[in-house]
């Protein structure tokens, strides 16, 4: 059901027989699995440690500020990341924003609102749609969203919400808007199969105790399920976050390439992801050391994310603990 | 496919009209009735599990539903506030009025019901992320009371009959997690009173519990008589002998559905059964 899928085992007779011949003494045991643990954190450090020396020339010729400056002109020897950052913080907020409400919803609605076949059903179907490559994605926004986007969902996204100043220029169909959207269709999947299972897993005796005191289900959903599930919640945005800001060849397809900041969500933008893939082939000297340097900040924008998402939950957790505000609307 | 089922269902129901004879409840004459059961089936998924079942609940008296796993006792308990509602598969048939009231009329609504038929579950299920006050007065809040004062007493008062003031009004801040489990029972019976329901159901809520929190929960329960009107299931027979005025015991019959083998005052079960199964189970020949 869940979107890591962990091979069944068969029965256990098999495994019974053999074991036996196998059995190594506790103290292997723990030497294994700490080896296998130990692989995760080697490999963490080969990559950190490989990045960084790779991009340790770029700081040592233009120092720290090129990070924040505007301009990306190898030509020139400009190599400023603030477009990129902005458009990859940018797309990820623009994906974020449609797919927490309304992945939480469809969760919502496939682990208690819809009857058991509809359930199945749908829930294949958010699956299939976790297992379709990203350049599929991309192909598709480009062939079939990026005219609709042209001709209906820019012009209408400028009059209905022109005042906002945000949908301002010309409607060229890709750009910022279309990334976001193509990256929210990405996640979506993930929001919805990880929430489902979480919000499955808040235990019946809980529900049932709302129920008894005569909550309604909207009540029993929002005051017990939805809290119950904060943690597990928190994993599903993480997950999509982390996609969503990764994610490289389909925004690179319809994000509209343009090494500028957008000053319009109708734009032509770049991401991090998007300028490695488009420059790393033919980049070289200090260029290169920079496309790395790129990495490093998107693996620090990543961080970050995570980290302040995870602090914001443990602080509604604590705040829980002394007051009496949970209930109050 | 939902017509199939109910027509299954009834002729099952048929059936069986014939085994339920002299096994429907006396209608005492002195005694006022707050819920009268009336031939109530409750099936899954076309498969019935509790059949035709018949008795009254005395106003201010505990009522005792015993019997072995399987005979429905808990199924039983549950169709008496609705919450098969959250169960697809499951159909109750018969009638249960409450008051004058049949629970399961259209123009009842489940909400308002279970404030009026409270529960008590088997494991203690205080809400995780709540406080000891917040616990107390979930029901209310979920009722649309929001005046601080009103809260406070009624979190008092219900703490007070669920004998838990004492011992928590210091910290009624704390999580309800940080209770032992005889504690977080009481907290959950506290939480069941502060909607002041006229009926507590108590699905063997001392299952979970040691012997001297069970010993407290049983005292609670005879105090709690002048307040509520109380139907307890348990496994244990000493304890609906100690705590009931009035004992329903259930059996699995051929097809696997409970029924109601006797009803009627626990002393007189006890001791001078009608039938002889009820003496069997009573005395612990089998079960």
């Amino acid at each position: 059901m869940s979107v890591v899928g962990i091979p069944q085992q068969d029965g256990g007779s098999r495994r019974g027989r053999t074991s036996p011949r196998f059995s190594l003494p506790d103290g292997w045991y723990r030497v294994l699995l700490v080896a296998s643990a130990a692989v995760f954190a080697a490999l963490v450090i080969w990559f950190l440690v490989a990045i960084a020396i790779k991009a340790q020339p770029a700081f040592s010729t233009l120092g720290f500020s090129w990070i924040v400056q505007k301009t990306w002109n190898p030509n020139l020897q400009q190599f400023g990341l603030l477009p990129f950052i902005l458009g990859t913080l940018e797309t990820t907020a623009i994906a974020m924003f449609l797919a927490v409400p309304i992945g939480l919803g469809a969760a919502i609605a496939l682990a208690y609102l819809v009857p058991h076949r509809v359930r199945l059903v749908l829930g294949t179907a958010v699956e299939l749609l976790a297992a379709v490559p990203s350049v599929v994605y991309g192909l598709w926004g480009v062939v079939a969203l990026a005219p609709l986007f042209r001709q209906y969902v820019e012009p209408f996204l400028s009059s209905a919400f022109g005042w906002t100043g945000l949908f301002n220029g010309p409607n060229l169909g890709v750009g910022l808007i279309l990334a976001g959207t193509i990256l929210f269709i990405m996640v979506l999947p993930t929001m919805v199969a990880v929430s489902r299972d979480v919000l499955a897993t808040v235990p019946t005796e809980q529900v049932e105790g709302a129920l008894a005191v005569g909550a309604t289900r909207g009540q029993v959903l929002r005051k017990v399920v939805i809290p119950g599930a904060r943690t597990g919640l928190l994993g599903a945005f993480t997950l999509a976050t982390g996609r969503a800001l990764g994610e490289t060849v389909a925004v690179a397809l319809v994000i509209g390439n343009s090494n500028y900041i957008a000053h319009s969500l109708k734009s032509p933008a770049a991401t991090l992801p998007s300028l490695l893939i488009n420059n790393f082939g033919e980049a070289s000297g200090t260029e290169l050391s920079a496309l790395f340097g790129a990495g490093l900040v998107l693996l620090v924008i990543g961080l970050t994310v995570n980290s302040i998402a995870r602090i914001l939950v443990r602080r509604a957790e604590g705040s829980e603990l002394g007051s009496a505000s949970v209930l109050v609307p | 496919m939902t017509e199939q089922l109910i027509s299954t269902t009834a002729e099952v129901i048929e059936d069986d009209v014939d085994l339920r004879q002299g096994t429907i409840a006396p209608r005492s004459g002195t005694q006022t009735p707050v819920m009268r059961l009336d031939d109530v089936s409750v099936a899954f998924g076309g498969r019935l599990a509790v059949k035709n079942v018949s008795f009254d609940v005395y106003a201010h008296e505990v009522t005792s539903l015993i019997g072995p796993s399987g005979s429905g006792k808990t199924t039983l308990l549950r169709a008496l506030n609705r919450m098969h509602d959250t169960v697809r598969s499951a159909e109750v048939f018969g009638t249960v009025l409450l008051g004058d009231t049949d629970i399961y009329a259209r123009s009842m609504d489940p909400t308002l019901l279970r404030t009026r038929v409270g529960m008590v579950f088997q494991r203690p299920n205080p809400f995780p992320g709540m406080s000891i006050y917040e616990n107390a007065v979930a029901g209310l809040r979920f009722n649309g009371v929001r005046k601080k004062a009103l809260l406070d007493e009624a979190a008092e008062s219900s703490l007070v009959a669920a004998a838990l003031w004492d011992s928590v009004r210091d910290r009624l801040k704390n999580h309800a997690s940080s209770l032992s489990g005889g504690e977080q029972q009481r907290l959950c019976i506290a939480r069941a009173l502060a909607v002041e329901p006229e009926v507590l159901l108590m699905d063997e809520p001392t299952s979970a519990l040691d012997p001297m929190a069970t010993l407290r929960i049983e005292e609670l329960i005879t105090e709690l008589k002048d307040r509520v009107t109380i139907v307890i299931v348990t496994h244990n027979m000493q304890q609906a002998r100690r705590v009931s005025d009035q004992c329903a015991f259930l059996l699995m019959d051929d097809d696997r559905a409970g029924k109601l083998i006797e009803f009627g005052p626990t002393e007189k079960l006890f001791t001078d059964a009608k039938d002889p199964r009820t003496l069997d189970y009573v005395n612990g020949l089998f079960g």
